[in-house]
């Protein structure tokens, strides 16, 4: 008797594991609800496409979970660093669009706990880091604001809040070519951009967010599809990005439609 | 021999640095007139006839015709035509004041046009043997708000008039009467500026060579007939004026004040400098930027080669090559760390030699950053003698102090460093100071577009727009 009732125990426990295994499938979960931290900066998207706001800032992102980092102080980002740590599968034909819930495993630097004992991190202590295997999502979101806070991202998910790189991407729809136009980008600390997998921009050095502190060169949209991926990489402190286009004069463009998908 | 060699290599280096700051060619002229524009060259006329020409507007030679002699022409271009204004003079100085000031019409002023040919002189204003008043040194001025056409005149012998023009015929107005605007100046002439009428007159001593103190002054008016006044509120029919220019360290007595819009807030002047210690003591032709500062026009300085920092006004940033930051290795001195007796240590700063093994072989992108004084920020301007030049100045290559790599432009409108100067014209640049003082800095191979920030750290090139501080830049000399 207790033995088949173990085994109907068992078997119902079954049943609703799968079922909530092809609910997830069907739905995941949305990340505002399980992470109300994140409400003042992001919403979940609802409609199909979005439009650049009225500065022409781009909010609609797929986030991937940062990755971790480990770095004293932004003064490291000098352009070769930035070039090895942060141009790594982004370029042509190295780069497929992810869904929303998509995974990525990858081997990941983490620091090892810090000595405290002084209230603070030693002076001249290098910390030690050792490697780990993880697997980080990606989120699709909405961001409030005309800038994407990285660091409420990190911390409102609770996977991260210093030494991060976190890698973006969206997708805008051209309905006609536009002509002349430059990416203008501003981040903090320190990032890369490309579109369609064409470097657009690096961003090299300790780095404030600052509207429109650097600019690709002029290049053309041409009607139709394309991708923008970016990375921000970022040491202490607070770490967010705005992104827009702009035209000859300086001013936002805002013909295009911006997807997740 | 060596000390021959000296001497030669000293006066080589002397005029290196006198054609960076000086028109030249034979730029011999007293009293210019306003320049022209014409056909594509640069006109301007002199006392005793005759005048000078330029193709570029910095290499000046003799050859333009003004018939007529007497003294202090000017010009001005009104519909198809040129207009010119010279005097008969009645002695000058300690002769007398009996003067004629007379207009004549070209079509043209180039001497090798089909189309040159002067009318007859008609005389306008003319002033009696003792006057307080002595009608030469003509100056030329329409009101732009009215289209009515005026012409002052006077001396240092008693008051400067006015009188009007028509504009069709260069003719005096019949009925009207010369009003008195000034006094004690020469070669006086008028310009329009938001709202405000400036009468710019020559104080000081005249034709003393290398001990005239001739100078430039201003005073100003809502009303095209005055009163003008100067900044302490003084009228200048009671002597007032705000220094424009005067002595510079090599050239005295600047006078004869033209006014030449080159572009939407680049203007320039001409002048005469009596005497230029560079160059016999000649009286030469000058040109310099006009600075308009809290309303007034200020002489500006003629740029100069050397080394600078190159800071945009967008956001104060550095012009500075895309390379690796280098941290320099001296250690951090907190300050609540530091023993107060510990003796002081004077570090140098970052040297080439310590960072170009570092940066990449060929072309390095520009950029713009943050000014920290280190080798990839330091920019030499070098004056390239044999690229000709334009209004005013001549072509400077910008390079890395110390290195070949040289700023450039590139086809599609955007700006490199080139790893070598090639004097091709992308990398031969035009400096001009704006009339706030800032500078606009245009490549030869592509007027009109100049180095621009196009965000805070990036540059590239874009239409001069002198509303926009992306197009404007500061050299802080270094």
């Amino acid at each position: 008797m207790k033995h088949l009732f173990r085994t109907l125990i068992l078997a119902a426990a079954l049943v609703a594991a799968a079922s909530f295994t092809a609910d997830a499938k069907k739905k995941k979960a949305d990340l505002v609800e399980t992470y109300p931290a994140l409400a003042p900066y992001f919403s979940t998207p609802v409609e199909e496409a979005v439009q650049p706001d009225e500065l022409g800032f781009i909010r609609r992102w797929l986030l991937l979970e940062p990755i971790s980092k480990p770095n004293r102080g932004n003064t490291v980002f000098v352009d070769s660093y930035i070039r090895k740590n942060l141009d790594t599968g982004w370029n042509k034909g190295e780069f497929t669009l992810p869904k929303d819930g998509d995974k990525e495993t990858m081997m990941v630097e983490y620091q090892k706990p810090v000595d405290m004992t002084a209230g603070r991190p030693m002076w001249g202590v290098e910390p030690e880091t050792e490697m780990k295997k993880v697997k980080l999502t990606w989120h699709a979101l909405d961001s409030k604001l005309f800038n994407v806070k990285l660091y409420r991202y990190a911390v409102g998910t609770e996977t991260g809040r210093y030494g991060l790189i976190c890698r973006v991407v969206t997708v805008i729809d051209c309905p006609e070519d536009i002509e002349n136009v430059r990416l203008a980008v501003g981040s903090n600390s320190a990032s890369m951009w490309w579109i369609d997998g064409e470097e657009a921009l690096i961003m090299s050095g300790d780095r404030r967010m600052v509207m429109d502190d650097a600019a690709s060169k002029r290049i053309t949209l041409k009607k139709g599809r394309h991708i923008l991926t970016g990375a921000v990489i970022n040491g202490p402190g607070m770490s967010d990005f705005c992104v827009r286009f702009i035209d000859e004069n300086g001013n936002p463009v805002h013909n295009y439609n911006i997807l997740n998908k | 021999m060596k000390t021959i060699a000296k001497i030669f290599t000293a006066a080589s280096f002397a005029l290196i640095s006198v054609s960076a700051l000086a028109q030249e060619g034979q730029p011999w002229i007293h009293d210019p007139s306003t320049i022209m524009e014409c056909d594509g060259k640069y006109y301007t006329f002199g006392t005793g006839g005759g005048g000078l020409i330029s193709e570029d507007g910095w290499n000046w030679f003799g050859g333009a015709v003004r018939p007529g002699g007497g003294a202090a022409p000017d010009a001005i271009k009104i519909g198809d035509r040129y207009l010119i204004a010279y005097s008969a003079t009645g002695g000058g100085l300690g002769g007398g004041h009996a003067g004629r000031v007379l207009t004549m019409w070209n079509k043209t002023l180039d001497p090798n046009s089909p189309d040159f040919g002067y009318t007859e002189a008609i005389e306008v204003a003319h002033s009696e043997i003792d006057e307080d008043c002595d009608a030469i040194d003509a100056g030329l001025f329409m009101d732009p708000n009215t289209g009515r056409l005026y012409c002052t005149y006077g001396t240092y012998f008693g008051f400067i008039r006015m009188v009007e023009l028509d504009p069709k015929t260069g003719a005096k107005v019949e009925g009207t009467v010369d009003p008195n605007i000034a006094i004690d100046c020469e070669a006086t002439t008028m310009i329009y500026r938001d709202g405000w009428y400036y009468l710019l007159g020559t104080h000081g001593t005249c034709c003393d060579g290398v001990n005239s103190t001739y100078n430039i002054v201003v005073g100003r008016s809502k009303n095209v007939t005055g009163p003008f006044l100067d900044n302490m509120g003084r009228d200048m029919v009671a002597g007032g004026g705000k220094m424009v220019i005067d002595g510079d360290d090599r050239q005295f007595g600047a006078g004869h004040f033209g006014r030449y819009i080159e572009d939407e807030g680049i203007e320039k002047m001409s002048f005469h400098w009596e005497a230029d210690l560079d160059r016999s003591a000649r009286s030469v032709l000058a040109i310099r930027p006009i600075l308009w500062v809290n309303g007034w026009p200020v002489g500006g300085e003629a740029f100069k080669a050397g080394t600078y920092e190159i800071s945009s006004v967008r956001r104060g940033y550095a012009l500075e090559l895309a390379v690796d930051f280098v941290r320099q290795n001296i250690a951090r001195r907190g300050g609540w760390r530091m023993d107060p007796d510990e003796p002081i240590v004077v570090h140098p700063n970052q040297t080439l030699e310590e960072v170009i093994g570092t940066w990449p072989e060929g072309e390095i992108p520009a950029r713009i950053g943050d000014w920290m004084n280190r080798p990839h920020q330091r920019w030499t301007l070098t004056v390239v003698p044999e690229a000709g030049g334009y209004l005013g100045g001549q072509y400077y290559k910008i390079q890395i102090e110390g290195t070949d790599k040289t700023l450039a432009a590139t086809e599609d409108l955007d700006v490199t460093v080139a790893p070598a100067y090639d004097g091709s014209d992308a990398q031969l640049w035009r400096i001009e100071q704006a009339i706030d003082g800032t500078y606009r800095i245009m490549p030869k191979s592509t007027p009109g577009y100049v180095l621009s920030s196009v965000a805070d750290s990036t540059p590239s090139l874009t239409k001069w727009d002198f509303n926009s501080d992306n197009c404007k830049w500061n050299f802080i000399a270094k």
